[in-house]
């Protein structure tokens, strides 16, 4: 007897995206669609897609959409969960949506422990604006805002987002994870799992941090990407759980 | 109708809402609106209701994005620079089509300028805050009791159009206590939009998913919508312009164009012009967008003169000579910084305008 071992998640459409090769937004998208699907949250799931490269991936899911304003997805995430407490609510955000022009509406979502769930992907640039500098952007790192690479003394260090919240008060579960190899995938899974399941349980605010490339903008190829990621940023962003509810209770 | 209470208008405001089916309400504290937000704080879990006060104007507009998104029927007040904040996120709203309704108690501009009552942000109001071609229907109360009644309104109109409405009143509307009536129901209105299962993001549970998106990356897409939207305008401009006429029977030497309270001290000015023997009459708009510009075009074939009157340095009387359309003098009576003028001043001032046309 034939048994599927491998099928696309009902939470994702067929469209195909559209992506540049070696990035890993499709990756994130797909764990996001396997979580909804395993716990059982398709016709729950509301989500919210930021400004950026992932703003049209609404096209890529098979859920409730709405489309934000730069940054403005936890708020919007807000007005949706507390009136509508039944829904599961995320938001899909990238460094420059989430880190930069989204920082305030992110912070107090969190510190008001809203019951929604952030998946942040941090690729250390501005993709869709085509490679400009992020407040997450390594230092020394070559963007078309900084042509001669970032410079601390003047532009400040990349922006530790996970390690910042983790500092709040109010109970959550913050992590970050990597998708560039299968080992680091089985890992982000489990803690996206981890950050819905808090949210279905009605305990606290999540987000995950994944770490991610942009071949293009980095001017590299995918395999040079992946290695950049693993020798810059690793070391700077740790990956590890922050922060969980549970020390708190 | 309930039986007649005495309210401040801040208050009566926000009971309103209530009234209305309203169960969402977001804002942020600011001068001369707090005590809507206040007022709403207690009585929103007395109705099991949400109340939050966001961290910004800028964050409560998308609040009001995700609710009104998911259908609900939602509300917030905020004053003048308040609103410039939530202009980016009125544009979104505009632009989804969400039934969404707000208040802008204004107060004296530009910049933080001061805390008492003024109509400048009139072009805000009604030429559009945020960026793109859009419209919310936009009314403004002269009473406490015109307010409860127009956010009333509001909720109906935000439902039938799918289109956002801002009531804007002044500090002076929102401060003052007046005896309100305020509205019973047979059957108490939902808290829910009316149709709102075919658009709205609930979770796709049994139908095709929904999406709330303001992207059109494909320009004729782009234009499809930008089309649509000016079709519902049309529609809005045919069905909703509303007005109050004064004493506008036969030939007049001078019409006033006034709304808010600046209205309501032209209406005592109109009994002193009047004793002197000025023949005047009033047109008060109580829908600024869309606007009675056909009306005042009509009127001004029987006066002399038409003097829009308001707490500005001169911005509906750009809207009165575009309606006139140079047939008749048009003249501006105004106050700024706050000041609102006694009823002679803004005699003397029309009596001025009268001699020098």
């Amino acid at each position: 007897m034939a048994t599927t071992v491998f099928k696309r998640p009902e939470s994702m459409s067929t469209n195909i995206t559209h992506y540049c090769p070696g990035c890993t937004h499709g990756i994130v998208h797909r764990l996001v669609g396997e979580v909804l699907d395993e716990l059982g949250l398709r016709e729950r799931a509301i989500g919210i897609a930021p400004v950026g490269c992932s703003v049209l991936c609404y096209n890529y899911f098979n859920i409730d959409f709405q489309e934000s304003a730069h940054g403005r997805a936890p708020a919007m995430a807000t007005g949706i969960k507390r009136t509508r407490p039944d829904t599961i609510v995320f938001t899909y955000q990238g460094d420059g949506d989430l880190a930069s022009i989204g920082t305030n509406e992110l912070i107090h979502a969190a510190n008001r422990g809203e019951r929604i769930t952030t998946v942040f992907v941090n690729n250390a640039i501005y993709g869709m604006t085509g490679g400009q500098m992020a407040p997450t952007t390594m230092p020394g790192q070559v963007t078309t805002t900084c042509p001669m690479g970032r410079d601390v003394q003047t532009m400040g260090h990349p922006l530790r987002v996970s390690e910042m919240l983790a500092t709040l008060k109010t109970p959550s579960y913050i992590a970050r994870v990597a998708v560039h190899k299968p080992s680091y995938v089985i890992e982000a899974k489990r803690a996206l799992k981890k950050a819905f399941q808090y949210q279905v349980e009605g305990r606290c605010y999540s987000l995950v941090e994944f770490l991610s490339t942009c071949p293009t903008n980095w001017a590299m190829t995918p395999s040079q990407s992946t290695k950049w990621l693993e020798d810059t940023m690793l070391p700077y962003y740790p990956l590890g759980e922050f922060k969980t509810p549970d020390e708190e209770e | 109708m309930g039986k007649k209470v005495l309210m401040k208008g801040n208050e009566a405001i926000g009971e309103a809402a209530i009234l209305a089916g309203c169960r969402a309400y977001f804002c942020y504290p600011i001068t001369p609106q707090t005590e809507v937000a206040e007022y709403l704080a207690r009585r929103m879990p007395e109705v099991g209701g949400t109340f939050l006060q966001g961290e910004s104007e800028v964050a409560v507009s998308y609040m009001l994005f995700g609710a009104g998104g998911a259908g609900v029927k939602v509300f917030t007040s905020s004053s003048s620079p308040g609103i410039s904040l939530m202009a980016e996120g009125m544009s979104y709203i505009a632009t989804a089509e969400l039934p969404i309704v707000l208040i802008n108690v204004m107060r004296n501009g530009p910049g933080l300028g001061g805390i008492l009552p003024a109509q400048a942000d009139y072009f805000q109001a009604t030429k559009g805050a945020g960026h793109g071609d859009y419209h919310f229907i936009v009314l403004a109360p002269s009473s406490v009791q015109e307010a409860v009644d127009l956010i009333v309104k509001s909720f109906d109109m935000a439902e039938k159009y799918s289109n956002p409405v801002m009531l804007v009143a002044d500090g002076m509307i929102g401060q003052m206590m007046e005896p309100v009536e305020l509205p019973t129901f047979d059957e108490p209105p939902s808290p829910y939009v009316k149709g709102h299962e075919k658009w709205a993001t609930t979770g796709a549970k049994g139908r095709e998913r929904n999406l709330v998106k303001t992207l059109f990356l494909n320009p004729h897409e782009g234009q499809d919508h930008n089309v649509k939207l000016q079709t519902k305008y049309k529609e809005i401009e045919a069905n909703e312009i509303a007005f109050e006429e004064i004493d506008t029977d036969g030939d007049l030497d001078v019409l006033l164009v006034s709304f808010g309270t600046m209205a309501r001290v032209c209406k005592t000015a109109m009994e002193s012009l009047k004793a002197e023997g000025v023949k005047v009459g009033m047109l008060r708009p109580i829908s600024l967008w869309p606007s009675p510009l056909q009306r005042i075009r009509d009127l001004a074939d029987k006066t002399k003169l038409v003097v829009s009157v308001e707490l500005s340095m001169g911005q509906m009387v750009e809207d009165v000579e575009r309606a006139v359309q140079g047939k008749t003098p048009v003249g501006f009576f105004g106050r700024a910084g706050g000041i609102v003028p006694t009823p002679d001043e803004v005699k003397d001032g029309i009596l001025n305008l009268m001699k020098e046309s």
